[in-house]
């Protein structure tokens, strides 16, 4: 016990001392969480919408009001004819521009019916999409609330929507766990893979190894001080989403912490099977960040929602234990559900992790031989 | 010097059907400088792993230090001292702390080592150098502190793997100086090179080609065998027999 003390105090230097490891495990996260909060974010926000009104009645100032005031949209310049609208979108500030046609409030009543124009940016596929989406909503809101007002209120089928969860569909609700997971996998994978096999590429690897110290004390002085960092930064992590996105942990935080604490330890042994199948660091650097990152990012449904995805990909993304600890953060985090919910896809991790730790046990003791 | 240290009979080392060690059989005696000489591939390295506990033999008779390497390597492990080639000190690390990590792996109390330390730093004139990094340090100083940190918890035998392999030849001469002092102590030293002068300095020397011990007399034995003015003729000679 003692000797593995000394050996986790070492690692703990080695850690407090190398600059670049200071980096990634605590300024990465850090700026990985905010980046994703504030620069990625996907919804749509104070986007600027520019009118030409060949109308200017009482009508078109309303409705242009109901869209400016929805939060969404903030209103550009006026546009005066058709000729400024390629100008106005390609100066890249404004995002879309509504017309209102000639004779608008008249043409409603007496037709019943007048045409607004919606023209956006094709060159920004997602944001084009959203904001013809949020305005025909708006309009669609408007010709409610005329037809209410009206005497003769057509019959028809109102949909009220609302979103369950995240009434405000906050993209930091899908980043904040899908952050958490990835940060896991890169320190605990990348760093015990990295730490391990600098050990052995300066040959410090053989010197502990003919030492008392027993291949499982040598694992476990690589694996505590990582484990314990890592859980600082799941609580970083959880601290901002609270105090600069407002997302606070609706279930239990305990439950939260412990499922943590099971994909760590998951995540720490892959790292360890990952030193023992790479002879040098640039190795194992590569093995974690292709084998591990990339298919945290691509297959786990962080970003792109597994149900879309081909079926082959689905069946591999089955095999990706980062997929199931997404699920349950997601549940615990946001949802606000208990274990029992959840407790199927913790079984699954847990498999995985005794897997993990078992073949890379197997893979450090076949090595002594 | 009858007490023996290391005992070996009939050693088999195979790995499929390749034989890396093929029946060696040699004594190394308390307090005796042993050059354990050998071209690369010659099995050297498997013999030195499984002397120090670190593989098994497949199949004689190995006893280090009095613990037998098939049942009992953590016991032989304690007892002995090991420097490899690559070098084995922490660069991150100051001297001290380096000090501190090896006889705390080594079961050392706080208090011995503290006082070790402070042994070794002044013997080695070293004492302004204890809270540097190793990283800071020439290449002679590190390898001089790195015997030092393997004869720290005096182990009964040291195994020094190429130790001097990359420094100057003043500080290689220091080295043996300490090797000296060493054995003087009582310690074992188990030494392997290719420098062939410093095979000269050892008390005996076996030489092994192909996975045998060809030869193992004291140096002016083996030169006087195979008539030869050095040993490193002897070495040649055993090592490529067809072309002499």
């Amino acid at each position: 016990m003692k000797r593995l003390l000394v050996f986790v105090k070492k690692e703990f230097l080695h850690i407090f001392r190398d600059f670049r490891t200071m980096v990634i495990l605590f300024l990465i996260p850090g700026a990985l969480i905010l980046l994703f909060g504030f620069v990625v974010s996907t919804d749509l926000k104070n986007a600027t919408v520019s009118f030409l009104d060949l109308s200017k009645d009482e009508m078109t100032q309303k409705l242009s009001d109901k869209i400016c005031s929805s939060g969404f949209f903030k209103r550009g310049e006026n546009l005066k004819s058709f000729q400024d609208i390629d100008p106005a979108l390609r100066g890249n500030k404004i995002k879309a521009v509504i017309i209102f046609e000639k004779d608008f409030s008249a043409k409603l009543i007496s037709e019943g019916k007048a045409t607004v124009n919606i023209i956006t940016d094709g060159s920004e596929p997602n944001m084009a999409t959203m904001a013809t989406n949020y305005i025909s909503a708006i309009v669609a809101d408007f010709n409610s609330e005329l037809a209410g007002g009206g005497k003769a209120a057509a019959l028809r089928v109102q949909p009220e929507v609302r979103m369950f969860y995240n009434p405000s569909l906050k993209s930091q609700h899908m980043f904040v766990p899908g952050v958490i997971t990835l940060i896991m996998i890169l320190i605990c994978a990348l760093m015990t893979s990295i730490t391990i096999t600098r050990e052995k590429e300066f040959g410090t690897m053989e010197a502990l190894l003919v030492s008392p110290l027993k291949p499982i004390q040598i694992i476990l002085g690589k694996i505590v001080p990582y484990f314990i960092l890592s859980l600082v930064d799941v609580i970083i992590i959880l601290l901002l989403s609270r105090y600069v996105f407002d997302l606070p942990v609706k279930g239990s935080v305990v439950l939260l912490l412990a499922e943590a604490m099971l994909y760590i330890l998951m995540s720490l042994s892959l790292g360890i099977l990952i030193s023992t199948v790479s002879k040098t660091m640039q190795q194992a650097i590569f093995i974690s960040l292709v084998g591990m990152m990339l298919p945290t990012v691509l297959l786990s449904g962080f970003i792109y929602p597994i149900e879309n995805m081909p079926k082959a990909y689905d069946w591999v993304s089955a095999i990706m234990p980062p997929r199931y600890f997404i699920i349950i953060i997601k549940n615990v985090m946001i949802k606000g559900t208990g274990f029992l919910y959840v407790w199927k896809e913790t079984l699954i991790l847990t498999l995985f992790t005794l897997g993990a730790i078992g073949l890379s046990m197997r893979k450090f003791n076949i090595r002594l031989q | 010097m009858n007490e023996k240290v290391i005992s070996v009979h009939n050693l088999v080392k195979k790995f499929g059907s390749f034989v890396a060690n093929d029946h060696l059989s040699f004594d190394v005696y308390k307090g005796e400088i042993f050059g354990f000489l050998g071209a690369n591939g010659a099995g050297k390295t498997t013999a030195i792993r499984i002397l120090s506990g670190l593989s098994r033999p497949t199949s004689g008779e190995v006893i280090v230090a009095g613990y037998d390497a098939h049942k009992q390597p953590e016991q032989i492990k304690k007892n002995i001292g090991y420097m490899c080639q690559k070098f084995s000190l922490y660069e991150d690390l100051t001297v001290k702390e380096n000090i501190m990590l090896y006889g705390g792996i080594y079961g050392m109390k706080k208090q011995l080592i503290r006082d070790r330390t402070k042994n070794l730093l002044e013997r080695l004139r070293f004492e302004e150098y204890g809270d540097r990094l190793i990283a800071s340090l020439p290449l002679g100083l590190k390898q001089k502190l790195a015997f030092s940190v393997a004869v720290l918890h005096e182990p009964k035998i040291v195994f020094l793997d190429e130790p001097t392999g990359g420094v100057d030849p003043i500080t290689r001469r220091q080295f043996w100086e300490m090797i000296y002092e060493t054995a003087a102590r009582g310690i074992t030293v188990f030494v392997t090179t290719h420098y062939m002068d410093e095979a000269e300095y050892c008390d005996r020397v076996s030489i092994m080609n192909e996975g045998k011990i060809e030869a193992l007399d004291t140096p002016a034995g083996l030169k006087q065998k195979y008539q030869a003015g050095s040993i490193e003729e002897v070495f040649i000679r055993i090592a490529r027999p067809g072309k002499n």
